[in-house]
């Protein structure tokens, strides 16, 4: 099993005739989604790597039945492109754009928390379960499956990671983006109850970083846990008041700090690891 | 973004709000023309960063001629970095209260959030958490007058300041919304008599979506280096150290920092190269950080979108331009790595895959080893 994508989920792209999603949506193809339509306004009846086009959503729902789709809509249209999606039954939407006006990324969460969908992102490289599906920009070489979840704020860092979990022999069950922006929709919470259900993950590592409070909040939910998880936390150098590129990586009045999140998550029996490839070594030791 | 006092008080006014009634001046002879019509006032500079008062930028004056001279103190003062070019000059209240209101964004639960209290003029931060009243709004439905005289009820307003309080909760928020606000702050909201009165105002505006504000006057925050990285559409903040730094990626540029700190060097800059930069870019951000006058250089590139390839031309590019005086440590894997590696070997570069190895070496090369 994989967490909320798998070899059944039917991908729709967003925007599937742009250069990013048209070169994603080869990618994706290659690695064995199944990538059943593609939308572009105006350019309905086109095909790109093979997939039709849709001036619409819901036309592509209604022939394809697609159930997830991946948006890479530019982000002053994100908004319009994320409610035609959640309007026209999508359960899984995956926001790959940054940038999204924050205003714009809570009305959408408003939106998708009525109609039941989770949402990936915004500012996120999408999620994969290895073997079964991938809806995102991560380079398909680096996972492959196996037992552990990962959770991560951050796309190349995760892809550091979870290149040293797949050398060192652990697969991944499902790895989520949970993007960089401060409104986002599955948080570590959301991820980490997934994995903690889905029978075929033994382990979850989450790559937090530094800003708001949701690496707290998480520990608060590892407390119950029965799975062990590791962790890795960007930012122990960053300096307090500056926006370390993600929206939401920045230490302002004091909260959000590298020590209060390794407290909260190593009182809650979380391993946190000092560099990045000592992931792998803890993942080895919690799993004995 | 953040604005200005008297901009973000300009459009308290416009949309309903009190707001004193202050003017902006640039010279001393503005603000004492200011001061003949508006009588008894302060000099607030009009700076970025907070504790002005503190720092000597509030002076009060009763005369156009005070005003005139304090103005002069405060225009061209250096203020944690700032220098003032401008000052409000604001009338003098007789202020019976203080109250504090707000609208911010709760990240968390993914909501806009009203916050007030009945111990306004200090900090939000040091109200003790029982004297604060926060409501979550539902972004759909939006606030209502009904939401404004319920925060009125708990912060223990009655009569016609409640009145009052709850109509301008319902004009705050609606500035929120349409600027697309992170934070609209009033503090203090002054009682004056029987009028409330926004004795300092604070809107910070969401940058990502100043594509639909274009009418605003900008402000910029940050070092002059900092400034020119950023317009080259990179992430960059300075810091102190003399290791220069490139990373592709937020997180992976956090992590860099970090791991050449945990082996005792230190950075001087966090630059994220972002996700698929092309050639041009990558080669301009190496020539900026070359001017920093870093004792080396450590570039960082885990390949997904970005491509080893391109980032290995542009390193090659700046060395033939224009040369790289420091000692240079690149780590590079991912997409399109076997080129990049060949491509740098072919210029004297020697690419390291680990990334451990690789920020040792960084750091024992700017001690000088």
């Amino acid at each position: 099993m994989a967490i909320i994508i798998d070899e059944k989920t039917k991908v729709l792209v967003q925007n599937i005739t742009g250069n990013q999603g048209a070169f994603h949506t080869g990618q994706m193809i290659a690695f064995g989604s199944r990538v059943v339509a593609g939308t572009a306004p105006g350019k309905g009846g086109q095909e790109v790597h093979g997939v039709p086009v849709y001036d619409t959503v819901e036309e592509a729902v209604e022939k394809h039945g697609a159930n997830a789709s991946i948006v890479f809509v530019p982000a002053p249209f994100a908004k319009d492109a994320a409610f035609e999606a959640i309007d026209a039954g999508i359960k899984v939407l995956v926001m790959i754009p940054e940038h999204i006006p924050v205003q714009d990324a809570m009305e959408i969460m408003a939106f998708a928390r009525e109609k039941e969908v989770t949402v990936i992102g915004p500012n996120t490289f999408g999620l994969i379960s290895p073997g079964k599906c991938k809806m995102g920009i991560m380079p398909n070489h680096i996972y492959k499956p196996g037992p552990i979840g990962v959770v991560a704020r951050s796309g190349t860092l995760s892809y550091e990671i979870a290149f040293t979990l797949t050398n060192a022999g652990y697969g991944q069950s499902t790895v989520v983006g949970m993007g960089g922006d401060r409104v986002i929709g599955t948080n570590f919470v959301d991820a980490l109850r997934r994995f903690e259900a889905d029978p075929d993950t033994r382990a979850v590592v989450m790559v937090g970083e530094i800003g708001g409070s949701a690496e707290e909040e998480a520990a608060e939910y590892i407390k119950g846990m029965s799975k062990p998880v590791v962790a890795f936390l960007a930012g122990k150098s960053a300096p307090p008041g500056k926006r370390m590129g993600h929206a939401g990586a920045i230490i302002e009045r004091g909260r959000g700090t590298f020590d209060s999140k390794v407290k909260a998550l190593t009182a809650a029996g979380a391993s946190v690891a000092a560099l990045p490839w000592e992931v792998a070594d803890l993942v080895k030791e919690r799993l004995g | 973004m953040k604005l200005y006092e008297y901009l973000a008080k300009q459009i308290l006014a416009e949309n309903g709000i009190n707001a004193g009634g202050g003017k902006v001046a640039t010279t001393p002879e503005e603000a004492e023309a200011h001061a003949r019509e508006i009588g008894p006032c302060a000099i607030k500079a009009q700076v970025l960063v907070g504790g002005r008062g503190k720092a000597g930028g509030i002076k009060l004056a009763d005369t156009p001629e005070e005003a005139r001279e304090r103005a002069r103190e405060i225009l061209g003062m250096n203020l944690k970095g700032y220098i003032v070019d401008k000052v409000l000059v604001d009338p003098k209240l007789k202020i019976n209260r203080e109250l504090y209101v707000s609208v911010a964004l709760d990240q968390q639960a993914k909501k806009p959030i009203v916050i007030a209290s009945a111990m306004g003029g200090v900090n939000i931060e040091e109200v003790p958490e029982k004297d604060i009243v926060k409501r979550h709004v539902d972004i759909r439905l939006g606030v209502h007058p009904y939401f404004g005289r319920e925060i009125a009820r708990r912060i223990g307003l009655t009569g016609n300041i409640a009145r009052q309080f709850a109509d301008l909760v319902v004009n705050l928020y609606a500035i929120f919304r349409k600027y697309d606000a992170e934070l609209v702050e009033i503090n203090p909201l002054a009682v004056v008599g029987e009028k409330l009165v926004a004795a300092d105002g604070r809107l910070n505006i969401d940058d990502d979506s100043l594509f639909r504000h274009k009418g605003l006057p900008e402000t910029k925050e940050g070092t002059p280096l900092e400034l020119e990285v950023r317009s080259l559409g990179l992430a960059f903040v300075q810091l102190d150290g003399d290791i220069a730094v490139m990373a592709n990626g937020a997180g992976m540029a956090m992590g860099t920092l970090d791991t050449l700190a945990y082996y005792g060097g230190s950075p001087a800059n966090f630059l994220d190269a972002g996700g698929g930069a092309s050639v041009e870019p990558t080669a301009e951000a190496i020539k900026v950080l070359l001017h920093t006058n870093p004792r080396a250089m450590f570039i960082n590139i885990f390949g997904g979108i970005t491509r080893c390839d391109d980032v290995a031309k542009a390193i090659v590019q700046v060395k033939t331009s224009i040369g790289i005086p420091v000692p240079l440590v690149v780590r590079m894997v991912g997409t399109n790595e076997t080129e990049g590696v060949q491509i740098l070997k072919e210029a004297g570069i020697e690419a390291y895959r680990d990334m451990g190895e690789a920020a040792r070496k960084a750091v024992a090369l700017a001690k000088g080893a």
